[in-house]
Order: structure tokens, then C-alpha cells, then sequence
């Protein structure tokens, strides 16, 4: 790791989210198992693997949409616990966007960036109205911000949740198969808003079998098959060199399909 | 058939009918309130951590839902006063018409909240909003969109069936009605005189139900 942060000058040495040991259940399904990944501030990660590895689930224990039964998780210095005060101060420095976006309906894209703002970090409505123009320009999206999510394509109600996401100013940001719901020509316009994000230092996990996006961003690759953590290398070395077998068979099966 | 309509009486009882129309409209919108906070209430209640809570959620639904609207409006008259609590007849029928729509609404509205889809949630509580607030902010409108045309119903009919509450002579149209009818005989005009007053106090509630999905309900969706 140290020998890492010496070639990517980009990073802090400080630790934004580390998980050491962590194992959660589904009932008597494990579906986690001693994970163990550090990351740090400003650190972009891309986590692949094959469906029903443990992906969504390992990034939902980060801001406990998911409890996790063993190990532990701290985030931005603090041990994410099951105390409700805690998870919501967590919760509040971690944005996450989903596969499906999950937009509010009844509000507005303006709305839909102004509420957490408001009602979470009990901003005032001209400055959270504020934020959220400066997040929705930046998403290149402010000309809509009158529109209803229904009224907007795939794409860009992805670049309005990621928008919705930035409006808390989050320091770390979660993305859980952002563009996998979206028609093929709307993908690149949310790879690019991740890549702006990237560059401004953002620190990112991203779930994604997005290679071309993993090659260009990703500090980290890492690999999960059932519930753990198979391989992580740079970019660089993951894709030319899998040490793995099932690493390969997965890099082999994603080449096919793309 | 040899009877002639007379509309005389029921013209003379105009106002009367009318002021009954009045209480009507009274006790339906009591009743709907009463029902409505009973059922955003009772969906809350029904998820409570609490477990004797969740029981007693059920209980009341079941035992509103399966007994008559008339046995509950008497047992409420004649059992709040053992209680200390001596109501007249018009906030009585209020309160029972209101915890009879509310069971009903606590099961529609259920309905609603459970069409709403995971993710949305999910996304509420990412935002470090809280349960309640997840509810109240993002869960509650679209769900009260999804059901609206069948609280709408049950509200009208709800609406109907204030004319129970003639049982315990609150006022309003059918007690009203009914002395009017006893007093002329003309049972014909005086009961055909009041269909026709439900009819259009059904009718402008519907207008109502419309007005409010327009106003509140109408954002687009896919
Ligand atoms: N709520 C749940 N209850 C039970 N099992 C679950 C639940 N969510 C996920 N799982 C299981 O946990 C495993 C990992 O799921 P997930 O993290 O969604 O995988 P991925 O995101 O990599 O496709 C899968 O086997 C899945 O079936
Ligand atoms: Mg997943």
C-alpha cells in the first residue's frame, strides 16, 4: 500500500474508509466474508465481480444501508456502529447512487437536490438552492431543474442523482452499477460526470464493469467472487496480469460480452 | 296507480332539508379527517418496533372491519358515557365514522406504502434522512397518489353512510328526511327529494377527489 501512495501523488495517506474482518449474514447466508480493504482520501476504486458476489452488499455496509454482523467498519475516522446517531452522521458524509437512480417522483430535480440538504443538514432554502444549482450545472444539467425525473431520460436523471448525491458534500461517494440500466448511447454521459468527479479528488468505490472506466480512473481494481475479496491490483496490472484463476475466467467473460 | 305527486311539504321543508344537506357534508368531512389521520396513523403503528402495538393495530382493523357500522355507532353512544365521556349525538357520529373509515384507510393506505419501491427508501436514508422523515417527505405522496382513487371510494362511501348516524338523531339529511316524511306522509316526494340530495353531494365530492388529484397528484410518471 505504501509502496502505492508513493507512485499516485494524488492520495492522502489519510484513511477515509477502512474495513477490517468484516462478515455479514443474510439469515444463514454468508454473504460477506472477512473483508478486509482500506481506502484512502481521494482514492478512486473500482470493485467488479461476477453477479451475486457481494458487491452491492460490501458497499451497503459502508453507510449501513446493510448491517454487518463481524468486523469493522470506520469511515472518516468513525466506527460505524448501530447506534441510529451514528449511522446518520455517516450517512451524511457518504453519497450513494443506484443502479436505478431512485429519484424522488413527486419532486422536482431542483427538489430533489434541495431536500436532504434542508431536512438532513437543515440548510436554509436559498443557500441549499444554491448548492443545488452549482451541482446541477456541474452535472450540465441545470436547464432541467424545473422538470419532473419521469420527464428526463436514463441518463440524465443518473447525472440529477449525482448531483442529488454532491448537494450533502459528501467526502466519499458510492456507486453501486451506475450505468448498468441505462440504454448504451446515456453511458458515457454518466462515465464522464464520474471522470469530473474523479478529477476533482473525489474519493470513489465504484461498482462497475465499465473496464474502459476502471482503466482510465481506478487507483485500485478490485475483484470479489462469493462474498470475498479474490484480487486487487492497479489497473494497469489487473488487466494484463490476473494472478487468479477465477479473475481471469471473469476478465475472459466480461471481454466476450463488451 | 292512482297517487298524485304533492311537492308542496317538501318545498315547505326546503330549508330544512337543505340545513340537513349541511350537516351531512358536517359529518362526512369530520368523519374523513378523523379517517384519514387514523389511517396515516395506523400504517405507522402497524410497523411499530413495538410488537403489542402491531397487535393492536390488527385487532382494531379486524373488528371495524367485521362488525356492522351501526352496532359501532350505538356501542360508541351508549358506551362512552360508562366512560365518563357524554358526547352529543353529531360529535359521536363524527368519531364513529371516523374510526370506521379509518380502518379502512389504514389497510388502503398499507397498500399504497408497500407499492412503493425499495430504492426509494433507500435513497432517502443514503441522504441521512431519518425513517420518519423518509416516510412523511418521500414515501407518503406517492403512495397516496397509488391508492387515491380507492380512498376516494370508501370516502364516498363513507359519506353515505352518515345517514346511519340518523339512528342516534345526529343531524343531519336522512333524520331530517325522515321527520319530514312523518309529519306529510309524502314518503314518495320526500324520500325521492333526498336520493336526489345524495346524489349531488356524492357528485361534488367526487369533484372534490378530482380537484385534489390535480392539485396535489399530478406530477408526471412514467
Ligand atoms: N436482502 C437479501 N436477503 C438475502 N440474501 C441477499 C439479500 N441481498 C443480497 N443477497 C444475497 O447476497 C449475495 C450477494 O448479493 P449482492 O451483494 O447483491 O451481489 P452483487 O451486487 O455482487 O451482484 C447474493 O447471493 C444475494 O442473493
Ligand atoms: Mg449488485
Amino acid at each position: 500500500m505504501s509502496a502505492s501512495s508513493v507512485s499516485e501523488p494524488h492520495l492522502a495517506t489519510k484513511v477515509m474508509i477502512s474495513m477490517t474482518h468484516v462478515e455479514k449474514w443474510y439469515g444463514a447466508f454468508k454473504a460477506l466474508s472477512d473483508i478486509n480493504l482500506s481506502v484512502r482520501q481521494g482514492e478512486r476504486i473500482v470493485l467488479c465481480g461476477p453477479s451475486g458476489s457481494g458487491k452491492s452488499t460490501l458497499i451497503r455496509c459502508i453507510n449501513h444501508l446493510e448491517a454487518y454482523q463481524k468486523g469493522r467498519i470506520h469511515v472518516g475516522g468513525i466506527l460505524l456502529t448501530d447506534a441510529s446517531s451514528t449511522i446518520n452522521s455517516i450517512r451524511r458524509e457518504v453519497g450513494m447512487v443506484f443502479q436505478q437512480f431512485n429519484l424522488f417522483p413527486h419532486l422536482t430535480v431542483m427538489q430533489n437536490c434541495m431536500l436532504a440538504p434542508m431536512r438532513s443538514l437543515g440548510l436554509g432554502k436559498a443557500e441549499a438552492a444554491t448548492t443545488a444549482r452549482k451541482y446541477l450545472d456541474r452535472v450540465r444539467i441545470l436547464e432541467q431543474a424545473e422538470k419532473y425525473p419521469a420527464q428526463l431520460s436514463g441518463g440524465q436523471q443518473q447525472r440529477v442523482a449525482i448531483a442529488r448525491a454532491l448537494c450533502m458534500r459528501p467526502r466519499v461517494m458510492l456507486f453501486d452499477e451506475p450505468t448498468s440500466a441505462l440504454d448504451p448511447e446515456m453511458v458515457k454521459e454518466v462515465l464522464d460526470t464520474m471522470i469530473g468527479l474523479a478529477e476533482d479528488g473525489m474519493t470513489m468505490i465504484c461498482v462497475t464493469h465499465e473496464m474502459g472506466f476502471a482503466r482510465q480512473v481506478a487507483d485500485r481494481v478490485i475483484f470479489m467472487a462469493s462474498g470475498s475479496i479474490v484480487e486487487e491490483a492497479p489497473p494497469a496490472q489487473f488487466f494484463s496480469n490476473p494472478t487468479h484463476e477465477r479473475t481471469k475466467k471473469f476478465l475472459g467473460d466480461i471481454l466476450r460480452k463488451h | 296507480m292512482n297517487y298524485t305527486l304533492d311537492f308542496g311539504p317538501v318545498i315547505d321543508a326546503l330549508p330544512s332539508l337543505l340545513a340537513g344537506c349541511l350537516g351531512t357534508i358536517g359529518l362526512a368531512i369530520g368523519g374523513m379527517v378523523l379517517a384519514i389521520v387514523i389511517g396515516i396513523g395506523g400504517v405507522i403503528l402497524r410497523d411499530s418496533r413495538i410488537r403489542q402495538i402491531r397487535w393492536l393495530v390488527l385487532a382494531f382493523v379486524e373488528i371495524i372491519r367485521n362488525t356492522p357500522f351501526l352496532v359501532q355507532i350505538f356501542f360508541i353512544y351508549f358506551a362512552l358515557p360508562l366512560a365518563g365521556l357524554r358526547l352529543d349525538p353529531t360529535p359521536t357520529a363524527i368519531i364513529a365514522l371516523g374510526i370506521n373509515g379509518g380502518a379502512y384507510a389504514i389497510e388502503i393506505i398499507r397498500g399504497g406504502v408497500q407499492s412503493i419501491n425499495r430504492g426509494q427508501i433507500e435513497a432517502g436514508l443514503a441522504l441521512g434522512l431519518r425513517k420518519a422523515q423518509v416516510f412523511r417527505l418521500i414515501v407518503l405522496k406517492p403512495a397516496l397518489r397509488a391508492i387515491f382513487p380507492s380512498l376516494a371510494s370508501q370516502f364516498v362511501l363513507l359519506t353515505l353512510t352518515t345517514s346511519v348516524a340518523s339512528a342516534i338523531s345526529a343531524y343531519e339529511l336522512t333524520s331530517v328526511g325522515q321527520r319530514v316524511e312523518s309529519e306529510s306522509f309524502r314518503s314518495f316526494e320526500v324520500f325521492g327529494t333526498m336520493t336526489l340530495f345524495y346524489l349531488i353531494i356524492s357528485w361534488l365530492l367526487m369533484r372534490v377527489f378530482g380537484m385534489i388529484t390535480t392539485r396535489y397528484f399530478s406530477y408526471p410518471v412514467k
